[in-house]
This record gives structure tokens, C-alpha cells and sequence, in this order.
């Protein structure tokens, strides 16, 4: 099963930091989420995009993960030479992972 | 118990204009707030400024209050943005000649600024600049603009002075929102726990359609109604600092909690330690609930006390960005579009181009995810693209055109070639000290 079936997310930029959330839509897959998609399983996911460590932190009353990814933008958005420079579409690639 | 309705007129510089003019008339509103100012923004702004010293403002600002002056004035609702960007004064002027062309009478407009610190960067050379992790004084390239983001002082005396409208320079985004819950209930700035709630609303409001299911649309899981007429959110705030988010009746989106979770976690990282001007946001415990169609309750944020120190976001002249794309179709597509790559790498290398990075990306196989250990299907048709960051513009330019003649030069097929060249100011961010900002509100009135 892919991420994408139990699961939504949206990406945030700060300067060189992307940041994706990870969003159970039933609040009961919370656990089986947080069990297999920890902060290693995410920086092997985007190693070739993420360069620093990988940082989750835990809303489980939102039933939601918010996975921050360092050295991740290209040198920011201001100077990345990638089309999506924002990294906006790391959302969607992340709920590629199967589980 | 007093209820203040605040709505969300742009989530960006470029954004709709329509949705604000839907909340001012159907919202009920007793403000509406105006993010238009990504963090480069102001430094672009900046440039504009020192070409024409009357200029710098937001290039919307005129089409944008040519709608919203009369309807916000009709409709009683107090308006605040950060359009002014790197010169408030200017566009306060603009409001209040386009006010009297329009004979609106009894118009109070305030510019809040003191956020351009760039005179004050001297003392600042040894700090840490955070993208680089190198000091100041060691940034490549001439710095064109310094804007420390500020809290909500001078938004807060301003109404207390009566202002309708309130342009400012760099304030942080949702303090736009949090200062008219501040002075509307008194609220005491050093309790903590109210300016968490407050900024929470901020946050959920300052990206506009982001709440009210834009940027949310999946289709067949999460589907939204009439995105092309979404309509942008509106906080309704009780004095305890609790509120619901929704949007006018009949407007296209939608508010659930997954729309308003999404935008929670949008742009933070530790949901418990938020910083912001004034407060240190903690989101970490709060709930959302479905109230009703298109309604939910917010409830748990809180906060602690602010830090000695403000955010400042300093534009540079970084370097130069050429890029040239072209597409190859039909059967080895892929093959012909990466001997085009090496053709062009190959030619900057001849002609001794300097670059300091270069990227090629192979659009609709590898250009958003550049994941090594992925397989792709052999595709029906792929785009090249080559980009290059330079010092020089002649260098930067001659990356389109070693794409462009590849037309002529290059493996059979190639089409649609385009190429394009940026100056590329960039921003650095650092931290300064609170007690070097202070806030400066001047007014112009409209009888």
C-alpha cells in the first residue's frame, strides 16, 4: 500500500528548509503511519534531493507527522537552480513510499 | 460576547482579487488583512525604490484599491497589509489620492515602518548568517535591501490612532491578523498564552485560499467544489482568544479539518516552538472540529514569552541564472534528449563558460525528484532542460543559447526550444536585536 491511499501532505519552504507534512485522513492509522515512516525512512527516501538530517515531529491528535528536511532546497529558494524551486511537489513524492 | 470576524484578502503578492471583494461585501467582516510579501520580495521592492524614490510599494496595490477602497468603506471594514513593502509612506499616498478621486470622505491611513535596518548591518558583520552558517561581513555579493520582520506595535497604535486602512513594510505575516484581536480586546501582549491563539489565527489566514481548500484538491480523495471561485477563509474570534474558521456561503472550497491541518503545518517545524515577534507559538496540542459545513472550531494553541531577538531577511545581488529547454518526442526520445545534454555541457566547456553549478533535468522523468534508484518507462516524449548559476551574464546567457542551437547542431528532432536568463538577488537571514527596531507609524487623512 502507498502512503497516498491512507494518507495526505503539504510542503512548506523556509530559506534552505523543506518542511512535509504527513496527514493520517483516519485518525486510527496514525500509529501504523509514525511506526513506518520514520525520520530514516524519509531521508533515504529524498536522498538524492536532501542533503542535512531529517527531523519529525508528532501531532497525534491531528493524527499527523510533520517531517523536517534540511540543506533541502537547492541553496534556497531564492538561488536553487531546480524548476520547482519552493520543492512545493515533495508532498506528492513522499506519499510514494509504500508501506 | 463581543466576536471579531477578520478575513484573509491574499495569500500572496500576485493573488486573486475577487475573493477579498466577495468577503468585504458577504463576510461581515470588521477587518480584512492582505499578505502580499514573500521574503525576496522586499528586496525586489528595494530596487524599485532606488530607481524612482516613489516607488517600492506593491505593483498591485492601485488595481487592488481601486476595488477595495470603496467597498471597504461602504461596508465599514478596516483594512491591513503589508503592500507597502519597502515604502509604506509612498503607498499611503497613493491610497489617499485614489480616495479622493473617488470621493471617499473621512479616511484615516496609516504607513507603518521602521523595519528597513540596513543602516544598522555595521555592527552585525561577526553574526552568523543562517544559509551560509558564515558571518555577514563574508556574503557574496552587495547587499541591496536589510528588513527585520516586526510584530504587531505599530499596526496596534495605528488603530489605536483611528487608522482605517494600514499599509506596512516587513511585519511578520501574522501579525497582520493577531494586532486587530490585540487592540479589539485589549488584550495584554505578555500574555503569552492569548498571542499564541492570536497567531495561530494568523497562520491559519495568511496564505488566503490555502485554508479553504486551495492547494488541497486530490481528485476522487479529496475533492474540492468550484476552485475556480474558491473563496478565502475568515476567523471568527472570541476575547478568549478561541475561534472557527469559514468562508462566506456560497463561495467554492471547502473548510475541514484536513484543509485547516494541512495549513497548520504549512511553512513550521517544531509545532511547539513557533517563533514569531511576538510569541513563541506552541500549535502542539491544538484540535480542530467540524461544526458545520464549511466551519471548524479551533481550540488549543498557546504560547510563550517572545525572544530578545528579531528575524531580519537581507537581499543580495547573488549571481545569475541562464537556462534553455528543448523536447524530443517519439521513439528514442530520451536517448536524443540526454545526447543533447552532453552536446551542451560538452560546448560550455569549449567555450570556456564558468559556471558555479550546473543542473540538467530530463522534465517528466527526473526534473522534480532526481531519485537514483528509480526505473522509468521508456517515455513518449521528454523536455531537456539545462540551467546554470554564473557570475557573469554573458555567461549565464550562453546557456540558453548552446540549448537553442542544438536546433541546427543537435540530435534530430529537437523542438520547442526556449531559453531565459535571471539576475538573481538572493536573501540571507540572521538575527539582530529586538532593542534595534522600533516601529514608526506616520498618518494622512482624507476629509
Amino acid at each position: 500500500m502507498k502512503l497516498w491511499e491512507i494518507a495526505h501532505s503539504r510542503t512548506g519552504d523556509k530559506g534552505n528548509i523543506s518542511n512535509v507534512s504527513l496527514i493520517a485522513y483516519d485518525v486510527k492509522n496514525y500509529e501504523l503511519i509514525k511506526e513506518k515512516v520514520t525520520p530514516e525512512v524519509v531521508k533515504e527516501w529524498f536522498k538524492d534531493i536532501v542533503k542535512g538530517e531529517v527531523k519529525r515531529y508528532e501531532l497525534p491528535q491531528l493524527g499527523a507527522l510533520n517531517f523536517v528536511m534540511y540543506d533541502a532546497l537547492g541553496g534556497g529558494v531564492t538561488r536553487s537552480l531546480a524548476l520547482d524551486k519552493h520543492g512545493k511537489s515533495l508532498s506528492s513524492y513522499l506519499l510514494d513510499i509504500e508501506i | 460576547m463581543k466576536k471579531i470576524r477578520i478575513g484573509s484578502g491574499a495569500g500572496y503578492a500576485g493573488d486573486r482579487l475577487e475573493p477579498a471583494l466577495e468577503l468585504i461585501a458577504k463576510g461581515n467582516l470588521d477587518y480584512i488583512s492582505f499578505e502580499c510579501l514573500a521574503e525576496r520580495t522586499i528586496a525586489i521592492a528595494q530596487k524599485a525604490k532606488l530607481v524612482n524614490p516613489d516607488k517600492g510599494y506593491n505593483g498591485l496595490l492601485e488595481h487592488r484599491m481601486d476595488k477595495v477602497l470603496p467597498l471597504a468603506h461602504e461596508h465599514k471594514v478596516k483594512v491591513i497589509t503589508n503592500m507597502g513593502a519597502a515604502n509604506p509612506q509612498s503607498a499611503v499616498d497613493v491610497i489617499c489620492k485614489m480616495a479622493e478621486e473617488k470621493g471617499i470622505k473621512g479616511l484615516k491611513v496609516a504607513a507603518v515602518y521602521g523595519d528597513d535596518v540596513l543602516d544598522k548591518l555595521d555592527k552585525y558583520k561577526n553574526t552568523t548568517v543562517w544559509e551560509t552558517g558564515r558571518p555577514l561581513e563574508e556574503l557574496d555579493g552587495d547587499i541591496i535591501s536589510a528588513n527585520v520582520y516586526m510584530g504587531i506595535d505599530g499596526i496596534v497604535e495605528a488603530l489605536k490612532n483611528g487608522a482605517d486602512i494600514i499599509v506596512t513594510g516587513r511585519v511578520s505575516d501574522p501579525a497582520l491578523f493577531l494586532a486587530p484581536l490585540v487592540y479589539e480586546f485589549g488584550w495584554d501582549i505578555n500574555n503569552y498564552d492569548l498571542m499564541g491563539k492570536g497567531t495561530l489565527t494568523g497562520h491559519l489566514l495568511e496564505c488566503g485560499g490555502q485554508a479553504t481548500g486551495g492547494y488541497f484538491a486530490e481528485p476522487g480523495k479529496k475533492d474540492v467544489e468550484r476552485l475556480w471561485e474558491l473563496g478565502f477563509p475568515i476567523a471568527e474570534v472570541s476575547e478568549n482568544g478561541e475561534f472557527i474558521i469559514t468562508k462566506v456561503e456560497g463561495s467554492g472550497g471547502i473548510v475541514n479539518k484536513d484543509t485547516v491541518t494541512e495549513q497548520m503545518i504549512y511553512e513550521i517545524h517544531d509545532p511547539a516552538t513557533y517563533f514569531t515577534p511576538d510569541c513563541v507559538a506552541d500549535f502542539s496540542k491544538v484540535t480542530f472540529t467540524e461544526k458545520g459545513k464549511d466551519v471548524v472550531e479551533v481550540k488549543g494553541a498557546t504560547g510563550r514569552e517572545k525572544t530578545d531577538t528579531l528575524k531580519v531577511s537581507i537581499g543580495y545581488k547573488d549571481c545569475f541564472i541562464g537556462e534553455g529547454e528543448i523536447s524530443y518526442a517519439g521513439p528514442g526520445c530520451l536517448d536524443r534528449a540526454k545526447l543533447a545534454a552532453e552536446i551542451v555541457e560538452k560546448r560550455l566547456e569549449l567555450t570556456k563558460v564558468k559556471y558555479d553549478e550546473l543542473r540538467i533535468d530530463f522534465i517528466g522523468i527526473n526534473s522534480i525528484y532526481k531519485n537514483s534508484d528509480r526505473k522509468y518507462n521508456v517515455p513518449e516524449e521528454v523536455r531537456l532542460r539545462v540551467s546554470a548559476r554564473t557570475k557573469t551574464r554573458y555567461d549565464a546567457d550562453q546557456v540558453g543559447n548552446e540549448v537553442e542551437t542544438l536546433y541546427t547542431n543537435g540530435p534530430a528532432g529537437g523542438g520547442g526550444a526556449t531559453k531565459a536568463i535571471s539576475e538573481i538577488v538572493s536573501v540571507a537571514s540572521m538575527l539582530i536585536n529586538r532593542n534595534d527596531v522600533e516601529a514608526k507609524v506616520i498618518y494622512k487623512e482624507v476629509l
